[in-house]
């Protein structure tokens, strides 16, 4: 019973020194970012590597949700006789919540999981310090160009990714379902608001940028400089993304569409 | 870092893309458009009960979009909703003596405002106020006196 | 203390440093003195902390106690701006190159040009030329740090190194798992560049035969003390049993063939409770 309170009180303040070393990281890294900003060269590669990389896995899934909200919303909205609302169905659901938190899954998985192992790597194989001994802070040269690119790249996937979707749920809806395509984006476009649904679900995105690419550089470069501790550095990027991004997700959409 | 130049345009085009699909969402999805594209003048009617309605319903006439509630608010003293309208102001020529209902677009659809225009020369002006008002139908209260009243001649 | 060196000759002078990691001391007070324009080496077994002297030289580690005087410079008191401006005079190349893999061979050597100066391209093209010319790998400037062998990699490194023409060179085990040939390259490379260069240089290592065949003079170290220190022929002549068993390569002496351990009976029969 001792050894288990030990255990316990060890492991909450190990979470709590990490969670203070993660605080320090993440201001070292937002002061470093004033010295991006003169080299844009820096920042543009990695938008390349974040941002680019990334877009094929996001057109392509937000495509197919796009289609099968337009199938299952459908099958649903026809039963009421309301299949003239399904724009708004497809619409609302993409723009509000599956938009940036999919996104931002498919993101942590293929940017985040890319960016730990590469800064692991960087340290295990003392990239990172020889960068010190020539005098070239790495925070300041590796670590910030690649949190602004993630920070900028999540919210132009996640649009990209919604207005896929909304395209896609067209596709399916009037396309193959036979629904009237003049009603699909009107019904939508008199239903959602520019500010309340749209802004909104970008301001998630950003949100959502900036924690991935917190957690996926700090995990990085707190990785032990080991195969081992890279490989589980890794696995805790998505997953403590994935936990942080639907977390968020639910304490944002209270705040934005709690008195609708 | 070699192929810096396609890398460039790759990443040109990613940012192209993000920006596009935004103007994507403001135009052709939400009602950005709407909103931006058309001045519009205000007018209000009291209803006793105004149902459903909420603010942004739309308002129309004849089954035409001609406009959106833009507030919606309980006189303190008579115990009315006062419902504000924005009116696109391409449609200036509302006669005052114009009737505003509270109607629901099918069984279960939205609530929205519809005007019939009576036979009047002069027209509503902006903050102008319409007279008759018809409150929107509750379906319980509908149902009630349906069942009621059917209650009554079987007897 | 009375073999020191003078001191107007010193350029990093170590003075009674501590460092300890967690529980266990790393360094226990030891005093150690590296006079400019030589070849000094510190050699010692594995895992006496060889490496971590060099990061605490260079000011990524602090130490417990004690002081480490670069150029007249106190590298522990320094403000992280003249840390940095004091890094770009010390060339360190560590043991695995650490040549940033995303770079071709060119772009890592001209990459401490490129974020220290304003230089035009061509001159930096130079620059890098020269160096890699240096180090004999001139032709290899377009390949990727994946496409070069170890030594090569090494050498690279030190090409980059030594691209800000610093005054000092720290080498973190220059020799480790290379072949008689590269071997040979870096043994005459580091003694050539030190003379051309007028470079102070450090070499930390336990390969015996090749740094006492370049260094001018040696201390060992061992369980955090400096237990010899002298030229390589005094070093080898050494009464030290411990200096003895670490030239000769001896199997046991008194650094012990055993990891420290409780009795090995006990341990045997005790009921295997895991640690």
């Amino acid at each position: 019973m001792i050894e288990l309170l030990a255990h316990l009180g060890k492991n909450t303040r190990s979470s709590f020194s990490k969670l203070g070393r993660g605080t320090f990281f993440l201001l070292q890294c937002l002061a470093g970012i004033i010295s991006v900003l003169p080299r844009p060269r820096l920042l543009l590669n990695q938008m390349y590597s974040v941002g680019v990389l990334s877009f094929l896995i996001i057109s392509i899934s937000g495509l197919f949700v796009g289609m099968v909200l337009g199938l299952q919303g459908f099958y649903i909205l026809s039963d009421f006789g309301a299949e003239t609302t399904l724009g708004v169905m497809v619409a609302t659901s993409l723009v509000r919540e599956l938009g940036p938190v999919v996104s931002a899954l498919l993101f942590a998985g293929r940017a985040g999981s890319a960016l730990t192992a590469e800064i692991g790597l960087m340290k295990a194989t003392e990239q990172l310090s020889g960068m010190e001994m020539m005098a070239v802070d790495p925070i300041k040269r590796i670590i910030s160009p690649r949190f602004l690119a993630g920070f900028l790249s999540m919210p132009l996937l996640a649009t990209l990714f919604s207005a896929i979707g909304i395209i896609g749920g067209q596709i399916v809806g009037s396309g193959l379902l036979g629904v009237d395509e003049g009603a699909y984006w009107a019904q939508m476009q008199a239903k959602l608001d520019f500010y309340d649904d749209i802004i909104n679900g970008v301001i998630k995105s950003v949100v959502f940028g900036f924690v991935t690419s917190w957690i996926a550089l700090f995990e990085g470069h707190d990785a032990v400089p080991t195969s081992e501790g890279i490989s589980r550095a890794t696995t805790r990027t998505v997953v403590n993304s994935a936990f942080s991004i639907l977390g968020l997700d639910f304490i944002l959409t209270a705040l934005m569409f709690g008195d609708d | 870092m070699q192929h810096t130049s396609t890398q460039d345009t790759l990443v040109g085009l990613f940012v192209a893309a993000g920006i596009t699909a935004l103007f994507f969402l403001a135009l052709q999805v939400s009602n950005l458009s709407a909103l931006t594209e058309k001045d519009s003048y205000t007018i209000t009617a009291r209803f006793e009960n105004s149902g459903g309605l909420k603010v942004k319903s739309p308002v129309s006439a004849a089954g035409v979009k001609i406009g959106q509630v833009s507030a919606i608010s309980l006189d303190p003293k008579t115990y009315e909703a006062v419902v504000k309208m924005s009116i696109y102001s391409q449609y200036n020529n509302i006669p005052s003596d114009t009737t505003a209902s509270v109607f629901t677009a099918g069984l279960l659809g939205e609530q929205y405002v519809s005007l019939e225009p009576g036979g009047s020369e002069e027209f509503l002006k902006n903050n102008g106020a319409i007279e008759i008002t018809q409150s929107a139908i509750i379906l319980e209260k509908a149902i009630g006196q349906f069942l009621f009243k059917s209650a009554e001649e079987k007897k | 203390m009375g073999n020191r060196i003078s001191c107007q000759n010193t350029l990093i002078s170590v003075s009674n440093l501590s460092f300890s990691r967690g529980d266990k001391k790393i360094f226990d007070d030891i005093s150690l003195e590296f006079e400019r324009g030589k070849i000094t080496a510190i050699m010692g077994p594995s895992g006496t902390g060889k490496t971590t002297l060099l990061k605490l030289m260079g000011g990524q580690l602090l130490p417990n106690q004690g002081s480490i005087i670069v150029d007249g410079q106190n590298v522990h008191r320094l403000r992280r701006s003249e840390l940095y401006n004091l890094r770009k005079r010390m060339g360190m190349l560590f043991q695995s190159g650490a040549l940033l893999t995303d770079m071709s061979v060119y772009d890592n050597v001209a990459f401490p040009l490129r974020e220290h100066t304003k230089l035009p391209e061509s001159m930096i093209r130079t620059l890098v030329l020269m160096k890699l010319e240096a180090v004999g790998l001139r032709g290899a400037y377009s390949l990727m740090p994946n496409e070069l062998s170890g030594g090569m990699a090494r050498r690279v490194a030190l090409a980059r190194a030594i691209v800000l023409d610093p005054m000092m060179i720290m080498y973190d085990e220059p020799f480790t798992g290379q072949d008689p040939i590269s071997m040979g390259v870096l043994v005459h490379l580091i003694k050539a560049l030190n003379k051309t260069l007028g470079l102070t240089s450090i070499i930390v290592s336990h390969d015996v035969h090749e740094t006492s065949a370049i260094a001018d003079y040696i201390y060992v170290l061992s369980g955090g003390k400096v237990v010899g220190q002298g030229t390589p022929e005094a070093i080898r002549q050494s009464d030290s049993e411990w200096v003895q068993q670490f030239m000769t390569g001896a199997a046991d002496g008194p650094v012990h063939f055993h990891y420290p351990a409780k009795d090995y009976m006990d341990d045997l029969l005790s009921t295997g409770k895991r640690y």
